[in-house]
Parts: C-alpha cells; structure tokens; sequence
C-alpha cells in the first residue's frame, strides 16, 4: 500500500557561500486519517519540508510522492488539477488572504479545484458554517474579521479543495493564546473527518502533543525523534527533545522557570525512531 | 517600595478609546506582568509610560515617578528621563537594533550621550553591560554587527543597551516573543535576575501566560483598555477573581484546569 505522503531521503539546498543545507536526509510519512506534528527550532528546516512537499522548493536530493504520484516544483504554468489534492494553510493569514476578493469567492477558489479533480460542487457558505463561522458572511472581507477568524477562513478555503493532504505552516502562531488550541483541534478534527492526512508544523510543543498522533523532531535539518505523541511528550528520548520540553514555560502560577538554554550545545544528530 | 504608579490612565486616538481607566503600580525589584489578547491595550500603557505615543494621543490620567507627573512634563525633561531612568525592550531584536552600526556604536554612542562618559570609559562600561547578559567574548562583540549574532543574543543585547545608563523601570514589551521556547528560557533568566539583583521594577507585556508564570510577581490583565484583574502571580493563576482570566485560562494548555486533551479543547469551542 501506498502511504499518502512519502518523503525519502530528502535534502534541500539553498544557494549561499557556503550553501545551506535546510533539509539534509529527511524521510517523512503521513497516511490518510493520520494527524503527524513537525516540531522543532527556527531554522531547523521545518517551512522548507512544508515548501517541498507543495513542489515549492525543488529537492536537492530524495524524493516526495502523495499516493505513489511524485510532486513535481511548481513552474510558471498552473499547477496540475492532481496536485491540488494538497492543500496548505499559511501562517499568517493577514497575508494568504487576498484582502480585497469576498471570502466566499476566495473559499469558491477552493471549491472550483475540487470541481475540477470530480468532486462534486459545493457552496462556500456550508464550508463557512463547518469552520464555525456566519454562514452569511460570504459576502464580507478579511478585513472584517479577527485574526482567530481569518485563519477559520484560510481553513474553509483549504478544505473546499477536498484535500487528500492537508498542511498547516505554523497555523496557529499568529493568533492570540486563547484561540490556538481551538483553531488547531479544529484542522484536526476537520481533516481526519474527511479522510485526509495532517501534517502540522509548529514550534508550540504544549498545542501539538493534544492533536497529533505523531510527532517528528527536527534538528538542524535531521530529524532527531519521531513517534507516537503522547509517548515522546510523556518520556523524550533524545537530548535535544529533552531539552525542548524543558523549556516550554507552564502557565501553572507557580514560579517555576524553564530550564535554561545550555550555552552552544550541540546535539547528536543520531535519531531515535519509534 | 512604590517606584512608578499609574492611576486612572486613560487615551484616545482619533476618536477611539484605547485605554479606560488603567492602575498599575511598578515595584522595585518586582516583576508586573501584563496580560491579554491583541487589542488589548497592554503595549499602548507601555508606550504611555516612554512617552512614545503616535501623534494626536489624547491621555489623561496620571503616571507618577517618584515625585514627579510624567505626563505634564515637558518633550525635554521626558526625553531625559528615556532610556535614562524609563528604559524600554521591545519585541523584535532584529528590527530594534540598527542593522549598519556595530554593537560597540549602538552601546557607546547612548553612554557617551546621557553620562558624557569619554570613549574609553563607554568601551569599559559596555564591556561590562555586554558581559551581565551574557554575550560570549563581549570586548570582540563590540567590533561585530547585529547580523553575526543569534536572535536571542541581539535580544540580550538591545537588554544591555536599555541597562546603560542604570534605569530604575524597565519596559519590556514581548520580549521573548520572536524567540525559541530553549532561547527564550535564557532571555527570562536573566530578566529574572535583573530585577531581583539591580532592584529594577519591570513591567513585562506579554500574552504569554506561560512566560508571565515562570517570572512574574504580579499579573495584572487587561481587556478592551481596562485591567479586569490584578493580583499576585500564584493567585491569579490558581484562582483568577475575574471570569475573563479565569476563560483564558481555560483554554491554554498546561494551566490549572485549562485543557488536558483534544476532548477538553472541542468542549471549549462547543461553548
């Protein structure tokens, strides 16, 4: 059986002097219904895995493939109807939303990939409604929402794609605290649903660990521990996972501070698969 | 001991009302921390205080420190006081330190300007200020340029620089907000033990309840320009006054009785 993403043996180079290896020998899967979190630093090749796997980026080396068909990088010319089985949901959506089209024709974008895969039609205002939004706001702006709802909005859009394959670059990180574990369990929830793969990247331990099955570590463009979530929140293996949960800061009231950062530590690259 | 205290703060902008009402008071060797949502108001109290707010602010209230009403000084004796005795850290390091000056430029050039401290004097002192928080080989580092350090070390560096002139009130706006949970840990350390060893009164802005837990005294929060609460740490987190505080807790990961799992999150967004 084909597993829905494949990433194998993927390097990514960007051009510099030296040149910089963001992603060196990652292999990476998803399968369908399956929620895998991408944890890991800035800079640790996270975005760029994210950027590959939409053809963003053209590998230095390995491959990605959805269902066994390999992503090829995104060109001058449209991208093909197949590839739009892959759907991403930005960072910020003050940006990936265009500020001057009506959300319900920027959601209908969505729904016309769909159309033209075969799926059925379907109309913007219910996808609105399954974000948890006014379905009688098709006719309003971005600007006329919050940043809590935007992001709502750039979901629908994904979604009206009927993605096999949805990715979240940092979706939740531009919005206020008390907004983030909602906005994420709702990708969550939305995406397994209909059958599709999640793949979710975030640096935001305390959020990824309640809806991941997987979770992947990255480090310095390797990945340094990878398994089930719950697991690898419960007891990290690798020092630098460690570390990681170390330092996320619990908002318990009781004073206690995250331990420090050792001074240029470096970590081994070796990994920890379970 | 009472170092800054804010009373009955308010400010317009255009029509708009921004801050209703806002009472804090800034100890010394305190942490004040200050919470809530985008929008909040909690930034525009902290520019209120520098004196930087955007033109045609309307304010009214009083900021008090020591003996004297900041807000009826005049643009001169308020620039005196700034980055003096009112010292301010802002969010992002990247854009807070200027890219084409060295580090030695950025520290001196502030002593030189308010202690009239000559150039070998300036060089000692911000040797001194480099090596407090903690940047490796600090009489090199003077030489070098904001792009050849890590974001965490241009954060503790725009940190030395507000330490210069050996402020009394430090203004520390999302100061770990840009960074890495492993950097930010450093960067909360050390203010951490700025306060509690040079006796600043710091005012920290954050909508991170987490790094407000692991470092603040006190946690006021503020919601549409007002404080709704204002209390010591452990009994704002443990048992908030306010419903607000109490909803935001909820809904944060990790917290006392906020959520534990992804059925605890769907709850929340049920209601």
């Amino acid at each position: 059986m084909n597993r829905l993403l494949d990433v194998t043996g993927l390097h990514v180079t960007y051009r510099g002097r030296p040149p910089v290896r963001a992603v060196d020998g990652v292999d990476l899967a998803v399968e369908a219904g399956q929620v895998v979190g991408l944890v890991g630093e800035s800079g640790c090749g996270k975005s760029t895995i994210a950027r590959a796997v939409c053809g963003l980026v053209k590998p230095a080396a390995g491959t990605v493939t959805v269902d066994g068909t390999p992503v090829t990088p995104l060109g001058l010319r449209r991208r093909p109807a197949a590839l739009t089985r892959v759907q991403m949901v930005f960072q910020d959506p003050y940006a990936s939303l265009h500020p001057r089209r009506a959300i319900g024709v920027q959601i209908g974008d969505g729904v016309r990939a769909a159309v033209a895969r075969g799926a059925a039609p379907s109309e913007p205002a219910e996808w609105l409604r399954r974000v948890g939004l006014d379905p009688d706001a098709a006719r309003r702006y971005p600007h006329e929402f919050s940043g809590g709802q935007r992001q709502r909005i750039a979901i629908a859009r994904a979604l009206a794609a009927r993605p096999d394959l949805l990715i979240g670059d940092e979706p939740i990180s531009a919005l206020d605290a008390s907004t983030q574990a909602v906005v994420a369990a709702l990708m969550r929830d939305l995406a397994v649903d209909s059958g599709a793969g999640l793949l979710f990247i975030s640096h935001d331990l305390s959020v990824v660990r309640l809806i991941a099955d997987r979770l992947v570590v990255m480090y310095r463009g390797r990945v340094v521990e990878s398994g089930p979530a719950q697991e690898i929140w419960r007891d990290p293996q690798h020092p630098y996972t460690q570390a990681l949960l170390a330092a996320v800061p619990v908002p318990d009231g009781s004073g206690r501070m995250p331990a420090p950062p050792v001074d240029d530590a470096r970590y081994p690259q070796d990994a920890v698969l379970r | 001991m009472t170092v800054l205290d804010i009373a009955g703060l308010t400010l317009s902008i255009g029509g708009t009302e921004i801050l209703r009402g806002v009472d804090l008071r800034l100890e010394a060797g305190r942490v004040q921390g200050l919470a809530g949502e985008s929008g909040s108001g909690k930034t525009m109290t902290g520019l209120a205080v520098m004196g930087l707010l955007p033109p045609g602010s309307q304010v009214g209230g009083r900021i008090t420190y020591g003996d004297q009403e900041l807000l009826g000084l005049s643009p001169g004796r308020r620039n005196a006081l700034r980055g003096t005795e009112i010292a301010m850290v802002f969010q992002d390091p990247s854009t807070s330190l200027h890219p084409m000056l060295s580090i030695g430029a950025q520290t001196t050039d502030h002593l030189r300007h308010h202690l009239g401290l000559r150039r070998t004097a300036a060089r000692e002192r911000a040797v001194e200020l480099l090596s407090r928080v903690r940047i490796p080989d600090p009489a090199g580092a003077l030489r070098r340029y904001p792009h050849q350090f890590s974001g965490g070390q241009r954060q503790r560096i725009a940190i030395a620089i507000a330490l210069a002139c050996s402020p009394t009130v430090l203004i520390a706006d999302e100061p770990t907000t840009a960074l890495d949970v492993t950097v930010q840990a450093g960067v909360l350390h050390l203010l951490r033990d700025l306060a509690s060893e040079m006796g600043l009164a710091v005012l920290l802005v954050t909508h991170d309840l987490g790094v407000m837990s692991a470092v603040a005294d006190r946690v006021a929060v503020m919601r549409h320009g007002e404080v709704v609460e204002d209390g010591e740490r452990h009994q704002v987190f443990t048992a908030p006054a306010h419903p607000y505080t109490a909803s935001l807790l909820a809904s944060l990961p990790g917290a006392t009785g906020g959520v534990q799992s992804l059925d605890d999150v769907r709850a929340l967004e049920a209601t």
